[in-house]
């Protein structure tokens, strides 16, 4: 039977089992748009920015492993999707992009609303397809999906010209799909397992750094195993942030710029690094020629390219984590006579008294309202079970230093590009993939201007998200640098105005609260969290002068790191501009 | 060093730019370049010349073969090969000199492809040292327009050096 290119397209996303479409129309996408109009199977939901729909999918996809899927047009829509694309790209989240083109015989002409999409973007998919001939179609859909979800996943995009979508051919479901250039790896290399079981059965200080791919690639439970049975001690990136419990007593929290002390150490100290999943990011390794001075390195990773790109690696083990840890595990397990618990000891007890020496802390005040205070009250009143996404700065830091993410999934941050903007529009998409779960943005006063629209679309969709604005008058992160790294010279940090976020909230018709002192913060997030049926803005009026501690400054060793200063006895009142 | 990288790409549109934005993008450093349909015409061969330590050059090789479009990747400096590029040289030189050109074009085996009454166009094949050698001898006479191929290589059969 023939179909609309269209109908190909919405065929072939109902057999993906696409159940959500997060997009904006314009002209040369509507043959798309018409039939999503009294479509059953698949919701479109209207955001109000094209760049809000790729970070909602993103969001989605996060939080529910599945492909997260956005529907944009030509020029100008297509354009707005970049930023989208690249932080998925960046964090390896399997996104599929569909924007319209111009009609093919206008390609090339400067037609209205044209852009060269699949130019833009080369650099920022993991791959992407100009569908130049309707014959194609169905395999390109099929093959866009496979590329985006397997392998290392990343986002793909599909340019579709409007005679694409509006002519017709007789429609065939691809039944498999074979791409003779693209042949991801999941099976590890047993010689080297083995040659890693060695490694950690010499190991005196050995510790395990996890990172998103192990998220990606559902192992949090043979990470958790590898961990126990051999009494490893783990550290998560930023990425990896949920792929071991953050309560458990192994964990040592996120490594790097912002991590813990006894984490950094930990690396320094160390004999043996596994490495799963991770990529090894300057954020994390610091100066890199004083990274893990003694310590050899086994890295797993489903990316040839992770390996040996930054560090030198001992073990490399290209292959899926899942399945390589379940290998490792196996074999580890069958050491019976091991008594890992008793060679593991003096390494163990020395971390402990790096944990002791330099806890996680800040200094809570009665008067104002600690940053860190408010991440501590969301994670005690949601017992840590919330989807936490964030924006970019300090609230992202203080986000992943002091919510303890227990299980995987739970957690959308833009790690690898740092995306302002992000935090609100992926916390929507994760609402929607898990409408009875509570989904909070922790945001800062900037951030959330950027994609702050999608309030609109919060409300209309009733989609409960909750956005906690650490508000402090300034972009936070950047005035921090100034402060320690440019003689407190605040160039254009200051926002001079930020809107009433009250007022704005509750002018979309969304709900509006708001904190100025610490005994507010728990009766607002409560007030918050009852609300079921409307997204909710938080205003926590901030320390503005807090900064995110520990620190390695940019260029430093990891065990070179800044510690917040002792307060002052009579420290004035430090509040935020009003 | 120096490396000679032999890839094999999908024949489609829009791969030549996927392998250039790769180089540009991660800063590696291309020399030379030459593309070509193979007997399969689905097929391209892409020759890469570039240079870069151990380090990069295993990057750029683990990069090319993550290309969606790229079917195979081969450092040919790791294996015995055979490169060749061809050069079309235009020189104009004084009257009393076109003997020599045309003596030293014999010793180098290149051939006159066209002559006018003022210039000589000689085409020259070879590896690398050769034709730096002949452009250097005809630079003394005037070279008016150069313009060269870029370099193709391919493996010698049988004798492989390293794994």
């Amino acid at each position: 039977m023939k179909k609309t290119g269209a109908e190909i397209v919405i065929e072939c996303l109902k057999r993906e089992g696409v159940r959500h479409i997060f997009g904006y129309p314009g002209g040369v996408i509507l043959n798309i748009f018409d039939l999503l109009y009294d479509e059953k199977d698949i919701q479109l939901i209207l955001t109000r920015h094209e760049q809000a729909a790729v970070h909602a999918a993103d969001g989605y996809a996060r939080a529910s492993g599945k492909v997260g899927v956005a529907l944009v047009t030509s020029g100008p829509g297509a354009t707005n999707t970049v930023t989208g694309l690249a932080t998925a790209y960046m964090d390896s989240i399997p996104i599929v992009v569909m924007s319209g083109q111009v009609p093919t015989k206008l390609i090339g002409n400067d037609a209205f609303q044209e852009a060269d999409i699949v130019g833009i973007t080369r650099p920022c998919t993991k791959h992407n397809f100009l569908v130049k001939d309707i014959k194609d179609l169905a395999r390109i859909m099929r093959e866009a999906f496979y590329i985006a979800s397997s392998g290392r996943p990343g986002p793909v995009l599909i340019d579709l010209p409007k005679d694409v979508t509006g002519d017709k051919v007789p429609f065939q479901w691809p039944d498999s799909v074979r791409l003779r250039s693209y042949n991801p790896r999941y099976e590890g290399n047993k010689f080297m397992i083995k040659q890693a079981v060695n490694a950690i059965q010499k190991a005196k200080k050995p510790i395990i750094i996890s990172g998103g791919g192990t998220v990606l690639s559902n192992a949090a439970q043979e990470l958790r195993e590898l961990a126990e049975v051999t009494d490893i001690p783990v550290i998560m990136t930023l990425m990896g942030l949920g792929s071991f419990p953050g309560t458990h007593r192994l964990s040592l929290g996120m490594p790097g710029m912002h991590g813990t002390y006894y984490a950094n150490m930990a690396i320094q100290n160390s004999d043996l690094i596994i490495a799963v999943g991770m990529r090894f990011d300057d954020r994390v390794t610091g100066r890199l020629s004083d990274f893990a001075p003694n310590a050899s390195i086994i890295h797993i990773d489903i990316d040839p390219t992770s390996i040996r790109k930054n560090v030198p690696v001992d073990i490399p083990i290209v292959g899926d984590a899942k399945k390589v840890l379940k290998i490792l595990v196996n074999l580890l397990k069958q050491e019976k006579d091991r008594q890992w618990e008793a060679i593991r000891k003096a390494w163990l007890k020395e971390i402990q008294s790096w944990k002791k020496a330099r806890p996680l802390t800040y200094h809570y005040s009665e008067d104002v309202i600690k940053p860190q205070y408010v991440v501590e009250k969301l994670y005690e009143l949601t017992k840590g079970n919330a989807i936490i996404s964030t924006e970019v700065g300090q609230n992202q830091m203080w986000a992943a230093q002091f919510y303890k993410f227990d299980k995987p999934r739970h957690w959308l941050t833009s790690g690898g590009l740092g995306t302002m903007g992000y935090g609100f529009p992926s916390a929507m998409g994760a609402q929607i993939a898990f409408p009875k779960k509570t989904v909070i943005d922790i945001a800062g006063d900037g951030s959330i201007q950027m994609n702050i629209q999608e309030l609109a679309t919060c409300v209309i969709y009733k989609i409960p998200v909750k956005v906690a604005i650490l508000n402090n008058q300034y972009l936070g992160m950047v005035r921090q640098w100034q402060e320690l790294f440019y003689n407190e010279r605040y160039s254009h940090t200051h926002l001079d105005l930020v809107p009433d976020f009250v007022k704005v909230a509750e002018a979309y018709g969304a709900v509006g609260l708001r904190a100025e002192k610490p005994s507010e913060v728990e009766p607002v997030i409560k007030e918050a969290l009852k609300v079921k049926d409307r997204p909710v803005f938080m205003d926590f009026i901030v320390d503005w002068k807090e900064k995110v501690y520990p620190m390695v400054p940019a260029g430093a060793a990891i065990d070179e790191m800044i510690f917040e200063e002792e307060p002052e006895k009579k420290k004035k009142k430090l509040r935020a501009v009003k | 060093m120096r490396h000679t990288i032999s890839v094999l790409v999908e024949n489609r549109f829009g791969v030549l730019s996927r392998v250039a934005g790769l180089f540009s993008g991660r800063g590696y450093n291309i020399e030379s370049l030459s593309v070509g349909e193979t007997t399969d015409p689905q097929i391209s061969l892409m020759t890469i010349v570039t240079t870069g330590d151990d380090q990069i050059i295993e990057q750029i090789t683990k990069q090319l073969n993550k290309l969606i479009d790229v079917i195979k990747v081969v450092d040919l400096t790791e294996v015995d090969h055979v490169e060749r590029e061809m050069v079309l040289i235009k020189v104009a030189p004084r009257q009393e000199d076109k003997a020599e050109v045309l003596r030293l074009t014999e010793i180098f085996r290149g051939r006159v492809v066209d002559s006018s009454p003022r210039t000589y166009t000689v085409e020259i094949t070879g590896d690398e040292k050769k034709i730096a050698a002949f452009v250097e001898l005809m630079r003394s006479f005037g070279i008016k327009e150069f313009v060269r191929s870029g370099r193709i290589a391919i493996a010698r059969e049988g004798i492989k050096k390293g794994k």
